[in-house]
């Protein structure tokens, strides 16, 4: 098992932290993880992204040319990425503000109103972990969801533990955008 | 009157600082300041019974060699460094008592940061600070120190101020950092000074075994070779013109 | 502190393995890439712990001449820098190297020259390898391509430092530095005691101890045959790491044709490189030094043995590849393959480089 993932939009949509997250929970399920992000100014109000490997063996490059599953939140980050989608692929995308939509039939393309989603939750800063439900239920590699919790425990400071739950909930309609 | 009536121990009124090492010639010219503070330092140590528990941080300068003259511990520091070296072992070492020893190079000019940034964080340090306006070991260049007016190997007619700037007086610095707990200037020029100067030595020392802070003394000392002058007329140009801008007594004393 | 897996940054996992490892003091200055090294030992506050020592310094220059102090006293010091601060250490590596004295420095590089950028370089090779500060003298140099190698190189470099009284560098990049990976942090080892301390460092400044005889910590010695003397000294203990402490890894050297050898984090790509070149029937060995200095010059003229060419791929202009020069004295073609300017060459690139410079 090896997924190569990249998570790539604006600074400030917790693209860093779902990384984060997501390198954790497979930690959790004893997969060998690199966390690479693109760092410095940029990340401030700019576009950001983080490349997420999770491996059975040892890892070699935490840089990579194409991904395995592409996630993209913002129309520059889609047209960077979409093609850089290995064939066979996945991409993920969120649909609001996109006016340019990836035309590959050689990948699967899920389109989805992660932000809408979020809306119906209440809770802005649950994004991100919606669009990680989306990708957990797009994956070929299913990690599980006891790791899942495992990792945000990991991730986030003790004093937003209380958060977990609503988290959970943000992955589950995350996952369900991919079901309908 | 025979020599072995004379040299009687009870008959004895001075010896040499057992601290003092008698086995090694100081490298300091005839005259200068420094064998006096030296043996001070090495009386002071002694007498509060440290030796085995100071360690003395040694500078750039004509100072450089003070490690082969008083018997404890030392580091010998870059140029200007010594507060930082001397920083490092205080905090790692917090029983012993950590001392530097810099000329007006090393304090005021090329040390100043450090000496600055060791000062205001209150380290528990002691800084000796030799002021004799010039740059000794390389041969009496211009100290930040020097008076305006005063003329040295690179301030040949004299410093002016238009050209070189204002003599500093980092000592009037060190006294309005919070970090600071003893503050002091004195000079070693009459017996009376050597004595107040021994004694503010001492306050320094006990000040840093009693975690009070920062001391700093200022010595203002003559360089007769410097200056080209004798020793004893070095001493009549100190009182008059260096004591004018570098007046004697404390800056600072926290109780 | 019991063994302990978790998901860090390069940065972190430095502050983690100082602590872990039985540091005594840390010194040193804000600069990015690097800064979370400092925070990260803030946040933990080691001193409530095992008593180790942690200080913002007033700048580069104070923080190397406070790990001066302290290596001189016998204490397990250390500080972290980048680039352009790690310029401003050469003098202090200098007269710690010259004192003969124990510390670790970690360099996590950025692009220069100058101020350059923030982003990953490893131009501090000809720096941290041939000198950097004045005078012949070498730094033991780590190159770290994993987290858990920032780790284990924490503990390695401070034993290598005390068991030669050698400065130890870290030399990484700045994708070591800020990326996370999976990390096994060591369990606790206690810091030394006073007495152990003395015993291991009878030289060290620690005030006279016992009455003992009076320890100075110099690098002065105005009498030439004597600071001649010293210099044999240090060179004899340079020929001795040299032969005691050379390390590398090799990856499927043996029955490939061509060679690629990289450093740090871009040995990991060129990994990768390797993978995508033998898909299209290129077979590529790899040679990884982990020791900068002492360089495996053998190891690397072993395996160009029968190879058609060697690409090195560094972060910089052409550093390393001098030494791999050496190593196979124009035996077969060598060339050169590196971004400038913080830009992280991919996996790709490394094969076209190879197909385009060594195979033609």
């Amino acid at each position: 098992m090896k997924e190569e993932i990249i998570i790539a939009g604006f600074g400030g949509q917790g693209v860093l932290s779902m990384g984060k997250i997501l390198a954790y929970s497979g930690l959790m399920d004893d997969k060998e993880v690199t966390w690479m992000p693109s760092y410095g100014p940029e990340q401030r109000g700019g576009t950001a992204n983080v490349t997420v490997i999770l491996s059975d063996e040892r890892i070699s490059s935490p840089v990579l040319d194409s991904f395995d599953n592409v996630i993209a939140l913002n129309q520059q980050s889609l047209d960077k990425f979409a093609p850089k989608v290995k064939p066979g692929g996945i991409l993920i995308y969120d649909t609001n503000g996109i006016h340019n939509h990836p035309k590959r039939d050689d990948i699967t393309i899920y389109p989805i109103d992660a932000m809408g989603a979020t809306l119906e939750l209440g809770n802005s800063k649950a994004y991100n972990m919606v669009v990680m439900g989306a990708l957990l239920e797009a994956m070929n590699y299913k990690l599980p969801m006891e790791n899942v919790i495992k990792g945000l425990k990991k991730s986030l400071p003790e004093r937003h533990h209380k958060l977990i739950p609503l988290n959970e909930q943000a992955i589950e309609k995350g996952r369900a955008l991919l079901k309908k | 009157m025979e020599i072995q009536d004379i040299i009687r121990p009870e008959n004895k009124v001075y010896s040499a600082p057992e601290l003092l090492d008698q086995n090694v010639h100081m490298h300091y010219c005839p005259g200068c300041s420094h064998g006096v503070i030296h043996k001070l330092l090495a009386e002071v140590i002694a007498e509060m019974g440290l030796a085995e528990k100071t360690v003395g941080v040694s500078p750039v300068g004509c100072a450089v060699f003070a490690y082969n003259y008083i018997d404890v511990d030392w580091v010998e520091a870059a140029h200007g460094r010594a507060p930082a070296v001397a920083t490092a072992i205080s905090r790692l070492w917090p029983e012993d008592v950590v001392f530097t020893y810099q000329g007006d190079g090393d304090m005021s000019a090329i040390g100043t940061a450090e000496s600055i940034h060791a000062a205001n964080r209150g380290e528990n340090i002691v800084m000796v600070f030799v002021n004799n306006a010039i740059y000794g070991m390389t041969g009496g260049q211009m100290a930040p120190t020097t008076l305006v007016g005063q003329k040295t190997a690179t301030t040949p007619y004299g410093r002016r101020v238009d050209l070189n700037g204002h003599p500093l007086e980092i000592t009037n610095l060190m006294a309005i950092l919070d970090g600071t707990c003893y503050v002091t200037r004195q000079s070693v020029h009459t017996p009376a000074n050597v004595r107040k100067t021994k004694a503010a030595l001492k306050k320094a020392f006990q000040n840093a075994l009693d975690k009070k802070g920062t001391s700093v003394v200022e010595v203002v000392a003559t360089c007769n070779s410097g200056w080209k002058m004798s020793p004893e007329k070095a001493n009549e140009w100190m009182a008059e013109h260096m004591f004018a801008k570098y007046p004697l007594g404390d800056l600072k004393d926290v109780k | 502190m019991k063994e302990e897996v978790r998901l860090m940054k390069g940065n972190e996992a430095i502050a983690h393995a100082a602590i872990r490892y039985g540091c005594d003091g840390y010194f040193g200055y804000p600069i990015t890439p690097q800064s979370e090294v400092l925070e990260t030992l803030e946040e933990l506050m080691p001193w409530e712990t095992t008593g180790m020592v942690v200080l913002q310094a007033e700048s580069e220059v104070a923080a190397i001449n406070m790990v001066y102090g302290g290596a001189a006293s016998g204490k397990a010091v250390m500080t972290s820098s980048s680039s352009p601060g790690v310029s401003l250490k050469q003098e202090g590596i200098s007269y710690i190297a010259a004192a003969s004295l124990p510390a670790l420095i970690l360099n996590v590089m950025r692009g220069g020259p100058g101020l350059g950028t923030i982003q990953p370089s490893q131009a501090d090779y000809f720096q941290a390898t041939k000198g950097g500060g004045h005078g012949d003298y070498h730094l033991i140099v780590l190159a770290p391509s994993t987290v858990q190698e920032m780790v284990d190189f924490v503990g390695l470099g401070f034993d290598l430092a005390f068991k030669y009284t050698n400065p130890a560098m870290i030399l990484a990049d700045g994708i070591v530095g800020q990326m996370m990976e999976k990390v096994v942090l060591p369990e606790q080892r206690p810091r030394r005691t006073e007495e152990e301390i003395r015993r291991q460092c009878p030289w060290a400044a620690d005030g006279r101890k016992g009455g003992r005889k009076r320890n100075v910590v110099t690098s002065l010695e105005l009498e030439s045959s004597r600071m001649e003397e010293i210099n044999h000294v240090l060179q004899a203990r340079y020929r001795e790491i040299e032969k005691n402490e050379t390390r590398w890894e090799e990856i499927d050297v043996e029955g490939a044709d061509y060679l690629i050898v990289a450093f740090g984090s871009i040995a990991r790509i060129c990994t990768k490189a390797k993978e995508l070149a033998a898909e299209k029937g290129i077979k590529v060995g790899i040679v990884r030094p982990i020791t900068l200095w002492p360089f495996p010059t053998e190891a690397i003229a072993r395996a160009a043995e029968g190879k058609k060419g060697i690409l090195c791929v560094e972060l910089n202009a052409g550093q390393m590849i001098e030494d791999v020069r050496l190593a196979v004295h124009d035996n077969l073609p060598v060339e050169h393959f590196g971004r400038l300017g913080g830009i992280i060459p991919s996996p790709d690139e490394v094969v076209k480089a190879l197909e385009e410079k060594i195979i033609r």
